[in-house]
């Protein structure tokens, strides 16, 4: 187990490199920072001056470092747009992020996980085919639209929760279950598939030859071994919750991190669309970890082979 | 054996739902079973055997409907129980149940242990403590040495044979009255069958278990079964004990059966005999007997009215019902299915120039284990040489793991050897561009579902190594597709049908067509009837002795099955862990073998001899992981005859009697009667990585 934590963990720490340095290359090439800094119509001397004082004319591996430098000790740099540190930036806009992708988690996993296992234990019942047509329909609409919809239905004609904001409980519900389902037909139809391959298998037979049954040979037998795709999958929708939730923060005026991420690039906040591309990038990287970690307990092939 | 009925199963029919209809799988089967008796299911794939066992404790998949006048277990009705009551009290208690495939019955992500407690436990009544001694009690009993560690290993840890092992004992954990071993050694090399099916039998009459042993090999249940039910389409077509069923076959399904089995007649020089068509499938209504159309003794009453069943005379002591179901017409009396005097076979010796010649071909991969673990070689193949001859069926012997597939493969050019040469007609295999080899050397795989490419026709598959290698105009090709399909069997209607439209004899004609086509010099036939029934098998074999004659062909025949290697071999290669240890001519190595594995394998090879019974297995342990070698002879920790010698050095090849024999014993007189039992010395290190 030990020897498989560290083969991970090291080529995880390998990819973040790999990953950091990518993201500094990009707006190392693709920018001249201090062109942004000064304006466009700045004079050509006062560019160069900024260049200088910022240090935008050493050598890319000697700015990498410094910057790779910085980062380690938390410091993101300074928001050429907001002028303050990138950090704060993160920090503020990240409690909103992080408590709406985790509501959202758990509104995925309420729907996806018993809809999906009830469709799996009757295969082509109506619990399935309602299962399935849940998860068609979800698939195909909109997140935007299904927001407006919530927002119209629960928060204007039946005044339950607040139209927009962060500053509540209340204002997470509908963010939530908007985010939330989103996930839903993939995570459903997984737990589906997954859980009918174990039923099927030729040791779920054995253990119904041995006295299991109902509740038991679910729960004792088959769980473990139906989880292991779940798993990875929750991983990649919690990273696209932690990173990508731009359209619904958007549509309840949330101020997280996609809503932050949106405004840099429009402002060509550099610093900021650059830590924050690292943040989601990492962010990813530490989820597969988690995923591949947690499956390794639940396996034993995988801490041991 | 008691006379006390056990078991009563009167008139059980399983269906199972298809698109169209209902798909008969068990029609009507009635069986009885005393206390202490084991009774052989046989019969082909499809033949209901499994289902009716399965519907014995309603294990049927969900989509199946069990129907039964009554399933009498002991004092209980199982028809009439339900779902909480089977599972509670007779699944897993009072019926252990082993499985066909144990690399993947066990569950994989929980403990040999706890998989084996909970066997237990589960059934209430018995501590973890006390079932963890019976587990560790059990492991012992079925051969694992070290078992109270072995509760802590996972299935991966853990070889097939040592897998199966673990079935066993989780099985008997509560001492069932009856044990169902589903073709329980099927997946399993010969000599871990034998040592499998000896433990069986043992713990059987120690433990006074009735046993329902089911399997499609005609050997296994000769040796094993008191008494027989040979079953067809659903329906059990004879029934009786099992001396009386194999020497005075009945019914003509069990006497065809028979005949497809190699070497069940004596003169091997002969064809085998073959049941023509297929299982028809018992769909809809069905009039008559299932048989009738593939059946030579059939007469017009045969295809229209149902026929009875017909008890043979006992006269046993024991009073074991001997019956069959048969119109039984007198008319055609005698006929059978004996495959015609066409004299091909080992009788006509062959053997001229050497068209292939491997010297000293040696292989090593190297395999990583863990992240900072060291390289560590794998010696896949060491100096092997073998020369194949103008003509011969040169057959390859050996368990799985020995480094046959890697020398088919090298032999075909797929994998270059680290040392040594292969010569193709006189020439470097290595110098010789790619389809200039592929047209001298061609493959037959195991496996005609997977081996076809399920998106072409048949008629493109056969013809597609004569579009790669630009051999006439498309009209001259699809007319010889046309005339190779006839060669071998094929009707000309499945040209443009899909793989899975076909039946698997008819599979395997198609990639035999298509490894022909190429007019091949050497074909390698890769264990190419091992995944087909013993009646598909007979036609296989037959087809490819015909070819050999007809087209002049050179046969490499990889194979595990010896009674095929005795019936169509003309010599034979024996291989254990990447090395030849005999070869020599068929007769010699078969009759008089030299080296102690070849005698161990052609001891565990079971033959139909009812009176024989299962023998003590003199070969001892698993197959060794290749990636720990012995040291000196590689075979010396299974070997019955080794000494120190044997530890230390290994053995030069040598000449006996025109047989090449690899081992320092080759002249020590075989010991008389059964081996010592040796321990199994495997541990961790042994298992399968």
């Amino acid at each position: 187990m030990l020897n498989y934590v560290m083969r991970r963990a090291l080529l995880a720490l390998l990819v973040a490199l790999t990953v950091s340095f990518g993201t500094f290359a990009l707006f190392y090439f693709a920018t001249d920072p201090a062109q942004t800094i000064a304006g466009e119509d700045a004079p050509q001397e006062m560019v160069e001056a900024i260049r200088v004082q910022y240090g935008f004319d050493r050598p890319i591996t000697v700015q990498y470092l410094d910057w790779l430098g910085g980062v380690l000790q938390g410091d993101f740099g300074q928001s050429y747009f907001w002028k303050q540190p990138v950090v704060e930036l993160i920090r503020e806009h990240a409690k909103v992020t992080l408590l709406l992708a985790f509501s959202a988690l758990a509104v995925t996993i309420l729907i996806a996980l018993p809809l999906g296992i009830s469709a799996a234990l009757r295969p082509n019942s109506w619990v399935d085919r309602f299962a399935l047509s849940t998860a068609v329909s979800a698939q195909a609409i909109p997140n935007f639209w299904l927001g407006l919809m919530l927002i119209i239905l629960f928060a204007v004609t039946f005044p339950i929760f607040p139209v927009s904001g962060d500053s509540s409980w209340r204002h997470y519900v509908l963010p939530a279950l908007v985010l939330g389902a989103s996930s839903v037909p993939a995570v459903m139809r997984l737990t589906r598939t997954g859980l009918l391959d174990v039923m099927g298998s030729d040791y779920i037979r054995t253990a119904r030859a041995k006295g299991f049954t109902g509740y038991r040979l679910i729960v004792r037998q088959a769980l473990r071994n139906a989880l292991l795709p779940i798993v990875s999958v929750l991983a990649v929708q919690l990273g696209n919750k932690l990173g990508g939730s731009i359209v619904t923060e958007s549509v309840f005026s949330m101020n997280g991190l996609g809503r932050l991420a949106v405004e840099s690039i429009f402002n060509s906040d550099i610093p900021t669309v650059q830590s924050l591309i690292l943040l989601f990038v990492l962010t990813f990287v530490l989820l597969t970890l988690a995923a591949d970690l947690i499956n390794a307990w639940l396996d034993p092939r995988i801490r041991m082979g | 054996m008691s006379t006390e009925s056990l078991l009563e199963i009167r008139d059980l029919s399983v269906t199972l739902p298809t698109d169209s209809s209902a798909l008969r799988a068990v029609r009507g089967v009635s069986l009885d079973l005393r206390r202490g008796e084991t009774l052989g299911i046989v019969g082909e794939s499809g033949s209901g055997k499994s289902m009716t066992a399965l519907a014995l404790m309603n294990l049927l998949p969900p989509a199946a409907r069990r129907q039964a006048a009554a399933i009498r277990f002991g004092d209980d009705d199982l028809a009439a129980m339900g779902e909480k009551d089977l599972a509670g009290r007779v699944r897993g208690r009072r019926i252990g149940m082993i499985f066909q495939e144990p690399m993947t019955s066990l569950n994989p992500v929980y403990t040999i242990g706890r998989q084996l407690i909970e066997t237990m436990t589960i059934h209430g009544g018995t501590s973890v403590a006390a079932a963890r001694r019976r587990a560790i009690e059990l492991l012992e009993k079925v051969g694992l040495p070290d078992p109270a560690s072995r509760l802590k290993q996972y299935p991966h840890e853990m070889s097939g044979g040592q897998r199966q092992r673990v079935m066993i004992a989780m099985a008997l954990m509560n001492e069932p009255e009856l044990l169902i071993a589903d073709e329980p050694t099927t997946a399993l090399d010969v000599t871990i069958q034998a040592q499998i099916l000896h433990l069986l039998s043992e713990l059987q009459r120690e433990l006074g278990m009735a046993m329902i042993l089911i399997t499609h090999d005609l050997g296994v249940v000769s040796r094993a079964a008191d008494r027989i039910a040979v079953m067809y389409a659903g329906d059990i077509v004879e029934t009786g004990t099992t001396e009386a069923v194999l020497s005075a076959p009945r019914h003509p399904y069990t006497q065809g059966l028979l005949e497809c089995v190699p070497g069940y007649r004596e003169a091997s020089a002969r064809r085998l005999g073959s049941i023509p068509g297929i299982v028809p499938s018992m769909t809809g209504e069905i009039r008559g007997c299932a048989f009738a159309a593939r059946c030579p003794r059939a007469v017009p009453r045969c295809h229209q009215e149902d026929p009875p069943r017909r008890p043979v005379a006992a006269g046993q002591s024991d009073g074991a019902a001997r019956s069959f179901v048969c119109h039984d017409p007198e008319e055609t009396r005698g006929r059978g299915f004996a495959g015609g005097d066409t004299a091909t076979g080992p009788a006509i010796r062959r053997g001229g120039d050497s068209v292939l010649r491997v010297d000293d071909a040696s292989c090593t991969f190297s395999v990583r284990r863990g992240l900072f673990g060291k390289r560590k070689p794998l010696r896949a193949l060491d100096r092997v040489s073998l020369d194949i001859r103008k003509g011969e069926v040169l057959a390859l012997v050996g368990e799985s793991g020995c480094g046959k597939t890697t020398l088919t493969r090298t032999i075909m050019g797929l994998q270059t050897p680290d040392a040594g040469t292969v010569t193709l007609a006189g020439r470097p295999l290595g110098e010789q561009p790619a389809r200039q080899r592929a047209r001298l050397i061609q493959p037959i795989f195991q496996d005609p579902y997977s081996s076809l490419n399920p998106r072409q026709t048949i008629g493109d598959l056969i013809r597609r190594p004569l579009v790669i290698n630009r051999l006439g105009d498309a009209r001259e090709q699809r007319a010889r597709v046309h005339r190779m399909m006839d060669y071998v069997g094929l009707p000309s209607r499945v040209f443009n049908s899909f793989p899975d439209q076909l039946s698997g004899g008819q599979r395997q004609r198609a990639a035999i067509a298509r490894a022909l086509i190429l007019d091949p010099e050497i074909v390698i036939c890769d264990e190419p009837t091992s995944a087909l029934d013993v009646s598909v098998q007979a036609q296989i074999l037959n087809l490819l002795l015909d070819l050999r004659d007809e087209l002049d062909l050179t046969y490499l025949f990889v194979t595990h099955d010896l009674s095929v290697v005795r019936h169509l071999a003309d010599r034979v290669a024996v291989m254990y862990l990447g090395e030849i240890v005999e070869c020599g001519p068929g007769e010699q190595v078969l009759n008089r073998p030299k080296h102690p594995y070849t005698r161990a394998l052609l001891d565990s090879a079971l033959s139909i001899e009812p009176s024989l019974g299962v023998p003590a297995p003199d070969l001892a342990g698993d197959f060794p992981n290749p990636m720990n070698r012995p040291s000196g002879c590689p075979f010396h920790p299974r070997c019955p005859l080794a000494d120190q010698r044997c530890r230390q050095r290994v053995p030069a090849t040598e000449t006996l009697d025109g047989t090449l024999v690899k081992c320092w014993k080759a002249d020590t007189p075989p010991p008389s009667g059964p081996l010592d039992v040796r321990p199994d010395h495997n541990n961790k290190e042994d298992a399968a990585p």
